[in-house]
C-alpha cells in the first residue's frame, strides 16, 4: 500500500493543503491535487525543465522531486508570475518576441528566467544560456528566447528604479 | 505503480535504522535515484529522505579543519560558499558541471559519489583534495578515504543500511593550487567521456612540485588516482619531460572500454591530454593566488 498524506505548502503565496500518494512527483501534486496546469510535464528525467518551479528559492524540475517533499515548502509556479491581468515583464516580452510556439516548454523557462532575473538583474548572454540550459525548447530555438529575456530584465531594472 | 513510502526522518539513528530495511533507499537530491526508480531501475519501497538530517547539511569551512560537506548539500550550496571557489576550485567545477540550474538545486556531491558512476564530476577532485567519506552505520561510524569510496560501476564502500553523512576536505598547502576538467563533445549537459583532477604543491621557489596528485576518471571501474603521474611531477619544475612522463603515466593507468561516449583507445589518449591541462589549470590557480 502507499501512504496517502496531506501536504501543506505556500504555492504562489497562498497556504495550500494538498492530498498527495507517496508516489506522486510535486508536478503530479501540482497538477493533479493543486490543479495548477500550468506547470508542464515533459521528459521526466530532469532534462527539459518544462515542469520547472522555485521551491524554498530554488529553480528545480518538479518531475524530480517527490510530492511529500513539498510539505512546509514555498513554491513559486508560472500561475504566480501575472498579477491578476497585468502579466510578468517576462511573460510580455515573450509574446511581443514571438519567443514560443506550442507552449510546452514557456512556462518552464518563464519560471526559469524569472529565478536567475531575481538574482542577477543585469545577465550577460552566456549568463542567460548557460542558466537557461536546462530548459529545452523544440519548436522557436533559443534567439527569441534570450532576446525576451534580455528586455524583461531591462523592464524590471527601469521599474525598480 | 508499486507501492511507495516516503519517508523524512529528522535524526541520523532514525534514518540509518529505516536505511537498513528492505527495498529501502536513502534519497538526498533525488536526480539520479527518482530517475532510476522511475524508469525500473531499481527498486524503491521506501524512500528514506535525508534532507532534513542537521548532519547531512553541513556546509563550513575551517582553516584549521578544512571543509565539512553534508552529503545531502546540494551542488548550488557550493557556489555560495566563498571559501570553496578560492581554495577547492576543482570541486566546485566538479559540481557546476552536474546537469543543468535545475539539476544543481538538488543534485549533491554525496549522492553524486553514492550513486557509483565512474564518470561522476566530483570525485577525482575529492580524491586529489585527500578528502575523507564520514560514514554511519549501525554500529557506529567509520571513514573511508574519497580514493577508495567507489569499488566498481555503481557500488560504494558503503554496506547496506550505512549512510554517508559527510566528506570532509583538509584545507589545502598554502603554495598549492588544484583543478579539475572533463571532456565532453559539446559545451554543457553532458557525462565525461574522461575526466581529471590535479592538485599540486610547490616549494617556496614557487616553481618546483613537491607535491602532486592527479586522479582520472571515466577510464576505468572506478576513477583512479594515477600515483605514477603524481610522482612523475614530483620534484620537477614542471617543464616538458616531466609533463610528459605524467601523461603517459595516466594512459597506461587506466582501463577504459569502447562505448557510446568513446572509445577505449581515444580514453586512453584524452586521459594523458586531460592530465596535461589538468595540471596546467592547478599551475594557473597557484599563480593566481599569489
Amino acid at each position: 500500500m502507499s501512504t496517502k498524506r496531506v501536504v501543506t505548502a505556500t504555492i504562489n503565496g497562498t497556504d495550500s493543503t494538498l492530498i498527495v500518494d507517496d508516489r506522486m512527483s510535486l508536478l503530479d501534486a501540482l497538477r493533479d491535487a493543486a490543479g495548477l496546469t500550468g506547470t508542464k510535464e515533459g521528459c521526466l528525467t530532469g532534462d527539459c525543465g518544462a515542469c520547472s518551479v522555485i521551491m524554498n528559492g530554488r529553480l528545480v524540475d518538479s518531475c524530480l522531486v517527490m510530492a511529500p517533499e513539498a510539505e512546509g515548502a514555498i513554491i513559486e509556479t508560472v500561475e504566480g508570475l501575472a498579477q491578476g491581468n497585468d502579466l510578468h515583464p517576462l511573460q510580455k516580452r515573450f509574446l511581443e518576441h514571438a519567443a514560443l510556439q506550442c507552449g510546452v516548454c514557456t512556462p518552464g523557462f518563464l519560471v526559469a528566467a524569472k529565478d536567475l532575473l531575481d538574482r542577477n538583474p543585469e545577465p550577460t548572454d552566456d549568463e542567460v544560456r548557460y542558466w537557461l540550459a536546462g530548459n529545452l525548447c523544440r519548436c522557436t530555438g533559443y534567439d527569441k528566447i534570450l532576446r525576451a529575456v534580455h528586455d524583461a530584465a531591462a523592464d524590471l531594472r527601469s521599474s525598480s528604479r | 505503480m508499486k507501492p511507495l513510502e516516503y519517508h523524512a526522518p529528522g535524526a541520523l539513528d532514525d534514518a540509518v535504522r529505516l536505511s537498513a530495511e528492505a527495498g529501502a533507499s536513502p534519497l538526498a537530491g533525488g536526480t539520479d535515484l527518482i530517475v532510476q526508480h522511475r524508469m525500473g531501475r531499481v527498486e524503491v519501497a521506501h524512500m528514506v529522505d535525508l534532507k532534513k538530517i542537521p548532519e547531512l547539511n553541513v556546509l563550513e569551512f575551517d582553516k584549521k579543519s578544512g571543509l565539512r560537506l553534508g552529503a545531502a548539500v546540494p551542488c548550488a550550496a557550493l557556489a555560495e560558499c566563498e571559501p570553496i571557489g578560492r581554495l577547492y576550485p576543482s570541486l566546485l567545477e566538479g559540481a557546476e558541471l552536474i546537469g543543468s540550474t535545475q539539476i544543481q538545486s538538488r543534485a549533491s556531491v554525496g549522492g553524486n559519489l553514492c550513486n557509483g558512476s565512474p564518470a561522476a564530476d566530483t570525485i577525482c577532485a575529492l580524491i586529489v583534495l585527500d578528502a575523507v567519506c564520514v560514514i554511519q552505520g549501525a554500529n557506529g561510524s567509520r571513514e573511508v578515504a574519497a580514493k577508495d569510496f567507489m569499488t566498481g560501476p555503481g557500488e560504494t564502500a558503503l554496506n547496506k543500511g550505512e549512510l554517508l553523512v559527510e566528506i570532509r576536505v583538509p584545507p589545502p598547502a598554502p603554495l598549492s593550487g588544484n583543478g579539475y576538467l572533463r571532456f565532453i563533445p559539446r559545451n554543457e549537459m553532458d557525462i565525461a567521456v574522461v575526466c581529471v583532477a590535479a592538485h599540486l604543491v610547490f616549494d617556496k621557489d614557487r616553481e618546483t612540485c613537491l607535491d602532486a596528485k592527479i586522479a582520472v576518471g571515466a577510464a576505468a571501474p572506478t576513477p583512479l588516482l594515477v600515483e605514477q603521474a603524481g610522482r612523475a611531477l614530483i620534484g620537477s619544475k614542471l617543464d616538458e619531460p616531466a609533463l610528459k612522463a605524467a601523461a603517459q603515466a595516466a594512459s597506461k593507468a587506466v582501463r577504459p572500454i569502447d562505448d557510446a561516449r568513446g572509445t577505449a583507445e581515444y580514453r586512453r589518449h584524452m586521459a594523458g591530454v586531460l592530465t596535461r591541462r589538468a595540471v596546467g589549470m592547478a599551475v594557473n590557480r597557484f599563480k593566481e593566488s599569489g
